[in-house]
C-alpha cells in the first residue's frame, strides 16, 4: 500500500493542472462564493414616471436606487415604465398617476428575488405609513407607495421555474458545447488520429468545422428539447420572438463551441480537458446572475460574471422568453457574445494551426 | 556515408535534405537527409530514441523542421501511418476505410474492388463490420496500412508497421508494403527488424538524431571497416570486449583494420549495422 500512495503522490505531484485544481480552486471558490453566493438584495433598481416623478423619486427609501425618471402626463408614463421593465432597465416602476387616477407599482417578477425584495419593502412601507398617516405627513414618496396598486409583470406568481429554465438552457448548451466538445480534439490527440489529421488534405478550418458541427447539432436539438419541456410541462411563457432568441442561442452555442474545442487544443489528455471546462462551467453556473441576482454580488467579484458568456445568454433568454424584450435593448449582450465568439474561435483555429499544418513545404 | 549527395537529388523525387528537429534544448535529429526514390522502400533503422519518428514526421508534413528542407508531394498524395495506425477506435474497418475516401476524394469501383482485394488478402474482409477497438494489434496496423495506400500516394510513409506483429500479419503487411511500391509509390519505413531493412532498396541508419550509415544494404555492408569475428563466449581482453556484442548465442567481435581476426565472418546488415553504432560509441567514449 505504500508504494500505492507514494506512486500517487509522485503522479500528483507532476500533474500540475490537476493540483492547482485541488489547492488553488478551493481556495478561490471559497472567496468567490463567498462574497457571491447571496439572495439578498440590497439595491433595487426603480423608475419613477408620471406627475412629480423627481420628488417622489427622492423621496423614496435607499434601497430603491433609482435609475430614472420621466415627468409626463399619466397615460405616457405607464407606457413608458412598462418599456424600462421590459427592457430590463429596472425592477420596479413607480408611476405616480395612472390612467386609473392612483399610483401604480409595476414590478418585473422576471427579476425574482429583487421583485421578492421590493414587494416586502412595500410591505413594510405600507404598515408604516398607516401607523403614521395620522400624526404626520408621510410624504410623497411614502404616499405613493401607500395608495399604490402594485402590479407584478411576467412571473405574476414569482415562480422560480419561469427564471430558471431560461437560465438552465443556457447551462445545457454550456454543458454540450463546452464540457462535450471539449473532449472531441483530445482524443483525437491520445488517439493519434489528429497527426493523421495533420497530412490528410484538409484545412485547418475544415477540421475545426467538422468537429464542431456534430456538437452543433446536439446542441440546437438539446435546447429545443429544454425549451419545450419548459413551456409545456413547466408552463414558463414564450413572450417574444424566437428568431431573436435563436439568434442569442446561435451567438451563445458558438461561444461555448469555441471555448470547447480551445480547450481541447490545450489540454494533453482527456483529464486535463474535462478539468479546464469544469473551471468554466463552475463560475457561469454560480456567478452569471442564473441562481444568484448579479445585484446581489459584491462589485469586487462581479465583473467575472461579466466575462462569463452565460451571464448574456441568461439576459437574452429571461428578455425575450419573459419579458418579449425585443432586440433593440438587448444589443449589448448580442455585441458582447459575437465579440467573444471571435475571439475565441479565432484562438482555438489558431491553436488548431499549430498542429494541423505545422510545415509550410509542400 | 550521410545520405544522398547533392547531385542526387534530382533523381530523387522525396526525402529530406539535412533536416534537423529540436524540441526545447533536446536534438532529436541533427542535419539528416534520406532520398525516397518512387518504386522503391526505403528503411530507417535505429534503436529507440534514435529520430525515426521524428524523421518520417517531417517526411509525412506532421511536424515542422527547425532545419534543413523536406520535399513531398501536395497532401493530396500522401499516404501515412502514425505510430498508432491513426485508425478510429470507434468507428468499424469499413467507416474507417469510407471516411479516409471521402477526405480523398477517392470513388469508383475500381477504389472499392482494390480495398476489397487489400481486405481479403489481409484477412480483414471478415472484420468489415467489426470496430478498430476490437481489433488485435496486427489488424489494426493491416487497417492503417491500407487506409494510408487508399489514395494511391506518390510517398507513402510508414512508421514501424510490422513492430508488435505476429509473423503471419508482418508477411500480409510486406505484401502491402510491395504492393505500394510495384504501383510506383516511394516507400519510406522505419522499423526496428534489420531483417526487414535487408529487404529495402535503401537503408538509414540513425542513432541518437545523427546518420550513423546510409546507402543500399549492400553498399552499407561493404562500408564495414575491418573484420568480424565469431567468438563462442564473451571476450576476456578487455579492449575486445568494448567490441563485442551477443548475436544468435554466440559473441562477435568487430576487429578495425590492422588488428588480426580469427574466424572472420562475412557480415550482414546487422553486424554492419552493430559495427556502425560500436564506432560512434567507442569515438564518443575516447572523445
Amino acid at each position: 500500500m505504500r508504494a500505492m500512495i507514494v506512486k500517487e503522490f509522485r503522479q500528483l505531484r507532476r500533474d500540475r493542472r490537476t493540483l492547482a485544481m485541488m489547492i488553488v480552486m478551493p481556495i478561490l471558490l471559497l472567496v468567490i462564493l463567498g462574497y457571491a453566493a447571496s439572495f439578498d438584495v440590497s439595491d433595487i433598481p426603480t423608475v419613477v414616471a408620471g406627475p412629480g416623478a423627481d420628488v417622489v423619486a427622492t423621496a423614496l427609501p435607499k434601497s430603491f436606487q433609482v435609475a430614472g425618471t420621466y415627468t409626463a402626463t399619466a397615460g405616457q408614463a405607464a407606457t413608458w415604465a412598462r418599456d424600462e421593465l421590459r427592457d430590463g432597465h429596472a425592477a420596479v416602476a413607480i408611476v405616480t398617476a395612472s390612467a386609473g387616477g392612483g399610483p401604480l407599482i409595476l414590478v418585473d417578477g422576471s427579476q425574482l428575488f429583487t421583485a421578492q425584495a421590493a414587494l416586502r419593502q412595500f410591505a413594510a412601507q405600507r404598515s408604516g405609513a398607516t401607523a403614521t398617516a395620522s400624526s404626520a405627513d408621510p410624504g410623497r414618496g411614502a404616499a405613493a407607495v401607500a395608495n399604490a396598486t402594485i402590479q407584478v409583470l411576467y412571473n405574476p406568481q414569482l415562480k422560480t421555474s419561469y427564471i430558471m429554465i431560461p437560465g438552465l438552457a443556457g447551462v445545457i448548451l454550456v454543458f454540450v458545447g463546452t464540457v462535450i466538445t471539449s473532449l472531441g480534439v483530445v482524443r483525437e490527440r491520445q488517439a493519434g488520429t489528429l497527426e493523421q489529421l495533420a497530412v490528410m488534405p484538409l484545412r485547418p478550418a475544415d477540421v475545426f468545422l467538422g468537429k464542431i458541427v456534430p456538437y452543433f447539432v446536439v446542441a440546437v436539438v438539446d435546447l429545443v428539447v429544454v425549451l419545450a419541456v419548459g413551456v409545456a410541462v413547466f408552463g414558463v411563457p414564450f413572450r417574444g420572438s424566437l428568431a431573436v432568441f435563436g439568434l442569442g442561442a446561435l451567438l451563445f452555442v458558438f461561444v461555448t463551441l469555441g471555448l470547447g474545442v480551445l480547450i481541447s487544443s490545450v489540454s494533453q489528455t482527456q483529464g486535463q480537458a474535462i478539468q479546464l471546462a469544469v473551471m468554466t462551467l463552475l463560475p457561469q453556473v454560480l456567478l452569471s446572475g442564473l441562481i444568484f441576482p448579479l445585484t446581489s454580488i459584491v462589485i469586487g467579484v462581479r465583473w467575472i460574471a461579466y466575462l462569463l458568456p452565460l451571464t448574456y445568454f441568461t439576459q437574452i433568454s429571461r428578455g425575450v422568453m419573459l419579458r418579449a424584450e425585443p432586440i433593440s435593448s438587448l444589443w449589448p449582450p448580442f455585441v458582447y457574445l459575437a465579440l467573444l465568439g471571435a475571439v475565441v474561435t479565432g484562438l482555438a483555429i489558431w491553436r488548431f494551426r499549430a498542429f494541423l499544418a505545422p510545415g509550410a513545404a509542400r | 556515408m550521410t545520405g544522398p549527395a547533392a547531385g542526387d537529388w534530382p533523381a530523387i523525387p522525396w526525402g529530406a535534405e539535412a533536416v534537423s528537429v529540436s524540441f526545447g534544448g533536446l536534438r532529436a535529429l541533427d542535419q539528416v537527409s534520406v532520398g525516397v526514390r518512387s518504386g522503391q522502400v526505403t528503411a530507417v533503422v535505429g534503436g529507440d530514441g534514435a529520430g525515426k519518428t521524428t524523421l518520417l514526421r517531417c517526411v509525412a508534413g506532421a511536424l515542422a523542421p527547425t532545419g534543413g528542407a523536406v520535399r513531398r508531394p501536395e497532401a493530396q498524395r500522401i499516404g501515412y501511418l502514425p505510430p498508432s495506425a491513426g485508425v478510429y477506435d470507434d468507428l468499424s474497418v469499413a467507416e474507417n476505410l469510407q471516411f479516409r475516401s471521402a477526405v480523398f476524394g477517392i470513388t469508383g469501383a475500381a477504389a472499392g474492388r482494390q480495398v476489397g482485394e487489400y481486405l481479403e488478402r489481409t484477412g480483414l474482409a471478415a472484420a468489415r463490420d467489426r470496430l478498430a477497438g476490437q481489433l488485435s494489434g496486427g489488424m489494426r496496423r493491416k487497417l492503417g496500412v491500407i487506409a494510408a495506400m487508399l489514395p494511391e500516394p506518390e510517398l507513402l510513409v510508414l512508421d514501424e508497421p510490422t513492430t508488435g506483429v505476429d509473423p503471419v500479419s508482418r508477411a500480409d503487411l510486406w505484401w502491402l508494403i510491395a504492393r505500394a511500391a510495384a504501383g510506383g509509390a516511394a516507400v519510406l519505413m522505419s522499423t526496428t527488424y534489420l531483417d526487414e531493412a535487408a529487404r529495402a532498396a535503401h537503408v538509414l541508419v540513425l542513432d541518437a538524431g545523427r546518420t550513423l550509415a546510409a546507402g543500399t544494404p549492400a553498399e552499407i555492408v561493404a562500408s564495414v571497416p575491418g573484420t568480424i569475428a565469431v567468438v563462442p563466449g564473451r571476450p576476456d581482453d578487455t579492449e575486445e570486449r568494448r567490441r563485442a556484442w551477443r548475436r544468435a548465442g554466440t559473441w562477435r567481435v568487430w576487429h578495425p583494420p590492422g588488428v588480426p581476426a580469427s574466424e572472420p565472418v562475412r557480415p550482414d546488415l546487422q553486424d554492419a549495422v552493430c559495427v556502425a553504432a560500436l564506432r560512434a560509441e567507442l569515438a564518443g567514449a575516447d572523445a
